[in-house]
């Protein structure tokens, strides 16, 4: 029998990024607070200790920010005709744990969505015609727009310190920024990030074969910078330990780093770590949610009494909160309908590794957005109609690091150990980098979470399941963005360049990118969607769901700037319109 | 001028609650005192208690304010701030304000008992009498507690009071501080701030075998409770000298400046004292120090090629450089800059050492929340590495100081274990 304490205004699942902005906005609004994440309190000097934090063997490797299958798994299938199996190891992407959540380890490059992302079903009908989107896929609208979002990007990158540099200030293309990204109203907060060799490299060779190269937007910062909490942030010493690692030297956009000084002050917030929340717990009716049961570290149950319940979890753990909880009506792939895990999409990665003989690029100088990107074709940036899909992908040469476990870049045909192993390390570390495009995930009506009808966690509740493969239109978008990176390559004269493409089926083994979003995807129609546009469950008023399994399908971009505004949209709407008047915000 | 606006409503509001805690206490309060119990008379005296941070020896971490039970370690053994609330078994509320004001200026307790130096008497007997009274006033105001604290666990024979009959014949002069009427009012406000009030030498002037201020070495520096108290007079290497009045302010007022970020005992002060002064108390004391006689203060760093340097160099560019930075710069309010810092160039470098060794937990204010951190590099350099490195600091970027040797280390090493 849980034991019940004292009522909160707010309770919010899990104390990440987005966690710690909500709560950050809301305790300013006056309302007690309480914040409930199942890993453990973390903290720079204490946890990200620059005497060990470097320590590949540790983070990297062993994963030890990560989340241990042991507390949560999903099981995976490519497609409805196979029986999903539990992960026992993660591999193809790695949930975080822990206060600060993902964007402890994450790299940092923080982008805006392009506005026809916002509208893409709208947007694609438009301009090519409906029949232009292939059958298979299920994308939809947002439900809000960029010009919606862009006050709230502009708060995300303030609070970060994002350095950058401008490609359109009120709709003026700016030299040296992207010319496809959406106005913004003002610059970056800071200067881009002085570049490494390999970019400054991929972007002449970018630019001679007609691209658009600019330095990527970054949350390790270029300089110093006191953000508008007054919170202070370090200058990125080009360590290469981002990903993966936390930041050592408050260099690098985190909870930690950015808002947790402020909101741990307050007396009107609280944290309670290591403590995991079981379900949302509902009324009578199943319309309003009463708060949250959790379990404590020694096994104790409690139940905390709240009026607003925020999910904020990883994104994959918010869809399984809400299934756990029976909230919203679960998707059905045979009949496409339902909401609740609908639309999971994630990341179309390719990439293309160089070899030289006579340039040394030194891949230990790096940091996790440090590099050049091009967004010719990204999105829709350049004309589909006689193109076989939608979609498309940026293209990046961000040389994160020179890891010496796991970056050994090798040509094809070296043995995998032994003494030529070793030589040919030794004679490409230095001489090699790679670059990558970063392609859009477009729904598709096969791919959904719900939950595992065999397989449960160690508290008894069962796993979420997993159905996922690329859709064929993406597949055929990775190829053609990889022909287009093909020219870049060439045009740099390496030695010899490997192309590494994007094909089906997709394996859950080897890392790719942890952008996984939707199954909570926000829009105009509850039939189609879980949250309204400011990211209120259409079913249970008092429930807001942030991350990224708000998108509606993933662009060809990292979800972070987004799901951060995302996070600002929603603590807007709570302070100016659901606190006024609690209740739909979005009339049914 | 809105800041101000926001200080008085605070102040308002603290006041009515302070109205609310008065009305429970009165059944506990001598008659007299009432007449004293105006808002201003108790909105001074919680300034004051404020400003001498009573607080930091008198209310455990988390415990009920001015409830007692901070443990200070002195060179002679272990004291404990008493309970100061207005209970009558326990606290001070049955003492008269002849008592209260003779603990503050004699150094006596109830019934002619002496205090332990410990309490900053020394210093409080330089308060005025109207400032003693306003404290009375405001302690008068507290919740009282019933819970007694033994402040004396010092070893048998040091425990003594009757000993302090003979420390005070060596080491203690009652008397009130006189203005110096060749000086302005900010000056002298500035030196009553430091020398009552604020009981600044208590840590920053060093102490005789005696546990009394030595004159000479007058805010020179002091070492207490394993951290050195730097000096704080205007020389220019050792001392704030480089430091203008404005660099002082924002130091006391939000817990660093360009030169330095508090940390231990200064951050605890900081937090719970000077940033909650006002700006014209901050800027007198500023005025002050800045006037203090600046003792001869040159030096010649070590030579880049002693051994000590060549090793410090290697270890610092490991271990230190991403955050202090190859030029020793820091960052303002993040990474404490070394080039040219007076608390670096001490002759003394026990915080030093023990920055190295444990870690630095800088002080959060409201108005620079960051609290930056610098952690512990104790189980991974040796002593002769801390020592290597930090003679390296003392002697690079235009420092120069004294050498750290191993045997330094590994004493405060053994102490922190």
């Amino acid at each position: 029998m849980a034991r019940r304490l004292p009522a909160k205004d707010v309770a919010i699942i899990g104390f990440g990024l987005s966690s710690a902005i909500l709560a950050n906005e809301l305790t300013d609004q006056g309302l007690e607070v309480v914040a409930i994440e199942r890993g453990p309190w973390r903290d720079t000097a204490t946890h990200f200790n620059v005497g060990y934090m470097p320590d590949e063997l540790r983070y990297a490797v062993r994963l030890d920010l990560f989340l241990r299958p042991a507390q949560e798994t999903l099981t995976f299938r490519n497609n409805v005709s196979e029986t999903a199996l539990p992960i026992r190891q993660f591999g193809s992407f790695l949930p975080g744990d822990g206060v600060g959540g993902a964007a402890v380890h994450w790299n940092g490059q923080t982008w805006r969505f392009n506005p026809t992302d916002f509208r893409l079903k709208s947007h694609l009908t438009e301009r090519y015609g409906a029949a232009k989107i292939p059958d298979e896929l299920s994308i939809q609208d947002w439900g809000t727009t960029y010009d919606e979002m862009e006050r709230f990007y502009d708060q995300f990158e303030y609070l970060c310190g994002i350095s950058g540099k401008a490609g359109n200030l009120n709709g003026t293309i700016q030299p040296g920024g992207n010319p496809f990204e959406g106005p913004r109203k003002r610059d970056y907060p800071l200067p881009p990030m002085q570049m490494t060799y390999a970019p400054t490299m991929f972007a002449e060779a970018a630019r001679a074969v007609g691209c658009h190269p600019f330095p990527c937007p970054s949350a390790n910062l270029s300089q110093p910078y006191i953000n508008p909490l007054g919170v202070r942030m370090g200058q990125c010493s080009f360590c290469g330990f981002c990903e993966r690692f936390g930041c050592a030297n408050y260099s690098k956009a985190s909870a930690q780093t950015t808002i947790l000084p402020v909101l741990m002050r307050k007396a009107n917030f609280e944290a309670r770590t290591e403590c995991e929340v079981l379900k949302v717990n509902l009324d009578g009716s199943g319309k309003r949610a009463t708060g949250v049961s959790y379990v404590d570290s020694s096994g104790v149950e409690w139940e905390q009494p709240a009026e607003l319940v925020l999910i904020c979890a990883y994104g994959l753990h918010n869809v399984r909160m809400l299934l756990l909880s029976g909230i919203g009506r679960p998707y059905d792939p045979a009949t496409r309908e339902g909401t609740v895990g609908r639309n999971y999409a994630y990341q179309t990665t390719a990439g293309i590794q160089l070899f030289f003989d006579d340039k040394i690029f030194n891949p230990f100088i790096a940091a996790g957005a440090l590099g050049q990107s091009a967004d010719d074709f990204n999105g829709d940036s350049f004309d589909h109609a006689d193109l076989d899909f939608v979609g498309g992908g940026g293209i990046s040469c961000i040389p994160t690091n020179g890891r010496p476990i796991s970056n050994r870049p090798v040509p094809p045909g070296t043995p995998r150990w032994g003494a030529k192993w070793k030589q040919a390390t030794k004679d490409n570390y230095l001489r090699s980098f790679g670059f990558s495009t970063q392609g859009s995930s477009y729904a598709a009506h096969g791919n959904y979470l719900d939950l595992d009808p065999t397989y449960t966690d160690r508290l008894g509740r069962p796993l979420m399941r997993m159905t996922f493969d690329f859709p064929d239109n993406d597949i055929r978008m990775s190829n053609y963005v990889m022909d287009k990176m093909e020219a870049i390559a060439k045009a740099m004269k390496p030695r010899q360049y490997v192309m590494a493409r994007r094909a089906k089926p997709y394996s859950i083994v080897p890392y790719q990118s942890t952008h996984n979003t939707g199954g909570a995807i926000m829009g105009g129609d509850p039939k189609t969607s879980v949250v309204n546009k400011y990211l209120q469950s259409w079913d249970v008023p008092n429930i807001f769901v942030i991350g990224a399994s708000a998108f509606p399908q993933n662009a060809g971009y990292n979800p972070t700037g987004t799901v951060g505004a995302l996070a600002f949209l929603a603590a807007d709407a709570i302070r100016t319109k659901y606190l006024k008047s609690p209740g739909p915000l979005v009339p049914t | 001028m809105r800041r101000a606006a926001r200080s008085l409503a605070c102040s308002l509001a603290r006041g009515l609650a302070l109205g609310a805690g008065l009305a429970a206490a009165l059944s506990t309060l001598p008659a007299r005192a009432i007449d004293e119990q105006s808002f201003d008379q108790l909105e001074r005296g919680r300034y004051l208690a404020t400003t001498a941070d009573c607080k930091g020896c008198h209310t455990r971490p988390g415990g009920k304010p001015f409830a007692g039970g901070v443990a200070l370690a002195t060179p002679f053994g272990t004291l404990v701030g008493s309970n100061i609330t207005p209970d009558r078994e326990a606290g001070i509320g049955a003492w008269s304000d002849e008592e209260f004001v003779a603990a503050l200026h004699d150094g006596r307790g109830r019934a002619g008992t002496r205090l332990f130096p410990a309490m900053p008497y020394p210093a409080y007997t330089k308060m005025t009498r109207a400032d003693a009274l306003a404290i009375r006033a405001y302690l008068l105001t507290i919740e009282p507690v019933n819970e007694k604290v033994e402040s004396n666990q010092l070893p048998i024979v040091l425990n003594w009071r009757f000993n302090l009959v003979f420390w005070n014949l060596l080491n203690f002069t009652s008397g009130r501080l006189e203005p110096d009427a060749a000086k302005s009012a900010e000056w002298n406000r500035g030196r009553y701030l430091v020398d009552a009030l604020g009981h600044c030498g208590t840590c920053h002037t060093s102490k005789s075998w005696l546990g009394a201020d030595k004159d000479s070495a007058y805010l020179q520096g002091g070492v207490l409770q394993g951290w050195l108290a730097p000096n704080i007079t205007a020389a220019n290497r050792r001392g704030v000298g480089r430091w203008s009045v404005e660099d002082i302010v924002e130091y006391l007022k939000t817990g660093s400046n360009a030169y330095a970020i508090a940390a231990g005992p200064m951050a605890e002060e900081i937090a719970n004292g000077s940033s909650k002064m006002t700006d014209a108390d901050v800027k007198a004391i500023a005025v002050y120090l800045k006037s203090t006689p600046a003792a001869a203060d040159t030096a010649a760093a070590l030579a880049p090629s002693d051994p000590q340097m060549v090793a410090g160099l290697a270890i610092y560019k490991d271990n230190c450089a991403p955050c202090h930075t190859d030029a020793g710069s820091g960052t303002p309010g993040l990474f404490s800059r070394l080039a040219g810092s007076h608390a670096i160039q001490s002759d003394d470098p026990t915080s030093l050492i023990r920055a190295v060794l444990s870690g630095r937990q800088g002080v959060a204010t409201k108005d620079k929340p960051t609290g930056p951190a610098m952690p512990s590099f104790a189980w991974r350099l040796s002593d002769a590495q801390v020592a290597a490195v930090l003679t390296y600091v003392r002697n690079s970027f235009g420092n120069a100081a004294v050498a750290v040797t191993a045997d330094q280390v590994g004493k405060l090493r053994a102490r922190a274990d």
